[in-house]
């Protein structure tokens, strides 16, 4: 088995902000993972992408306030459609009030701006669900 | 969930059936040959395009646009976006898709991104069993965009039925036209951004180009598309039903399907005997033996290879 570990990288919603999703979607690239790039994308679009893809690791870009909501009902639809076993991640400017509930709603770890690339690839290397695949 | 479960599902048109079935034959799971031998029985059917041509000629956008049209008409259609893995990291940034994001909602449509993985000609190992899996799986068109390139490509040839290169306007003047290559394998030449200066200087080398070559019974096209407004995409489906239509008339649609089984055939083997190949390679005492000598300096390689390959072969049993 050559099994190469997938991650789709999405902006939630309308938020603009690219710079972060594009830095992290490189970096993960550069640790040897598949990354398909996706953009801006609301959570119904996000799903069927990531069954298209078969992603191990869902990325959420967020700075815009819209995680509260959107990053919630990823997480519910994926499950819905039969791949609750895939790693949903959330990266932006998220206030620390709010993460306990979007780990409550299963998103698997909240990170930061000041968030160094490693831990990242640590974090996905550490909990990657899916029974297939491999490091 | 096995292999052998996942198949009523993607007959059904199950979309996660179908990537979960890709993943496994893309990772070369124990099961590839098996599921990849189940599904062969179900192809044939599905009218394959590829797309090829340089990086930011706008193959993704000319995709978009065409499998909107083609979704709108009732088809379903299969996508498969190959770009490039990095050499050193082995990683890769897919970066087509975003040019679709129209169709992540679209029923019926359903594209998958692949990484190069170290193969070379445009496409990646996987790319024809990726194309087997989605025409088993019902998709009447199948739409295949190579890595960007410029002057190779004779793989998606020998996969598609279809072979469509897209350029732009001020990429080189004539001269390049009369290259070998990737010049040669085009059924329709597209000429996208056409709003740009010089899309009919470009249009005209290629016609200059193909009207020195040897008539055959298809001439190839040369269309002008700009992808952003979704122009020309209309007379695009139209030249690829002409051609369709010919392949068909002609027998040529039948002999592409034998070729690619052939195709299939021919790679398949090889990889089989370079996999048993290669794990004698590590255990045979000989075979090892000659490696050290090389390694020593005691032996050149081409003596080596030679000694190896034919000892191989007559110990293949």
């Amino acid at each position: 088995m050559s099994r190469k570990i997938k991650v789709l990288m999405a902006k939630l919603g309308l938020d603009i902000h690219w710079r972060g999703a594009v830095a992290v979607s490189r970096m993960l690239r550069d640790a040897g993972m598949e990354v398909v790039y996706l953009g801006n994308q609301f959570p119904e679009e996000i799903i069927n992408a990531a069954i298209q893809e078969d992603a191990d690791v869902v990325g959420l870009s967020t700075l815009g306030g819209n995680h509260a909501v959107l990053g919630p009902k990823v997480v519910r639809l994926l499950r819905e459609k039969g791949m609750g076993d895939v790693l949903v991640l959330m990266g932006g400017v998220i206030p620390r009030d709010d993460m306990p509930a979007l780990k409550k709603a299963g998103i698997a770890e909240v990170f930061g701006p000041e968030t160094q690339i490693q831990e990242i690839v640590d974090f996905i290397h550490a909990n990657l669900k899916k029974a297939s695949a491999a490091s | 969930m096995s292999w052998t479960e996942l198949l009523p599902a993607l007959r059904a048109g199950d979309p996660l059936a179908l990537s979960r079935l890709i993943s496994r034959v893309e990772n070369q799971g124990s099961e590839k040959v098996q599921i990849m031998k189940t599904v062969f029985a179900w192809t044939g059917k599905a009218y394959i395009v590829g797309l090829t041509g340089p990086p930011g000629a706008g193959k993704s956008t000319i995709t978009n646009g065409l499998v909107e049209l083609l979704a709108e008409k009732g088809l379903k259609v299969g996508v498969v976006c190959v770009d490039p893995s990095s050499p050193f990291s082995g990683g890769a940034f897919l970066g087509d898709r975003i040019r679709m994001t129209s169709l992540d909602a679209k029923p019926g449509v359903f594209i998958r991104s692949l990484a190069s993985r170290g193969s070379l000609g445009g496409l990646s190992a996987a790319a024809k069993d990726v194309v087997q899996l989605l025409d088993a799986a019902g998709k009447d068109v199948v739409l295949i965009e190579t890595v960007g390139m410029g002057q190779v490509g004779d793989e998606i040839k020998k996969l598609a039925d279809t072979t469509v290169l897209v350029t732009v306007p001020g990429l080189g003047d004539g001269i390049q036209t009369f290259k070998a290559g990737i010049m040669e394998i085009a059924d329709i030449f597209i000429v996208n951004k056409a709003e740009r200066e010089g899309a009919d200087e470009t249009v005209r080398d290629l016609e200059m180009m193909l009207s020195e070559v040897e008539p055959k019974k298809w001439r190839p096209r040369v269309l002008k598309t700009c992808a952003l407004r979704k122009e020309g995409l209309e007379e695009l489906w139209e030249s690829l039903q002409e051609h369709r239509r010919l392949l068909e008339q002609s027998g040529q649609w039948m002999a592409q399907r034998r070729n690619r089984a052939n195709t299939i055939l021919l790679e398949n083997s090889k990889e089989h005997v370079l996999e048993k190949f290669q794990r004698e390679l590590e255990k045979d005492e000989l075979l090892l033996g000659m490696r050290r000598r090389v390694d020593e300096g005691s032996l050149d390689p081409y003596t080596a290879a030679l000694f190896i390959s034919e000892y191989f072969l007559a110990n293949r049993t």
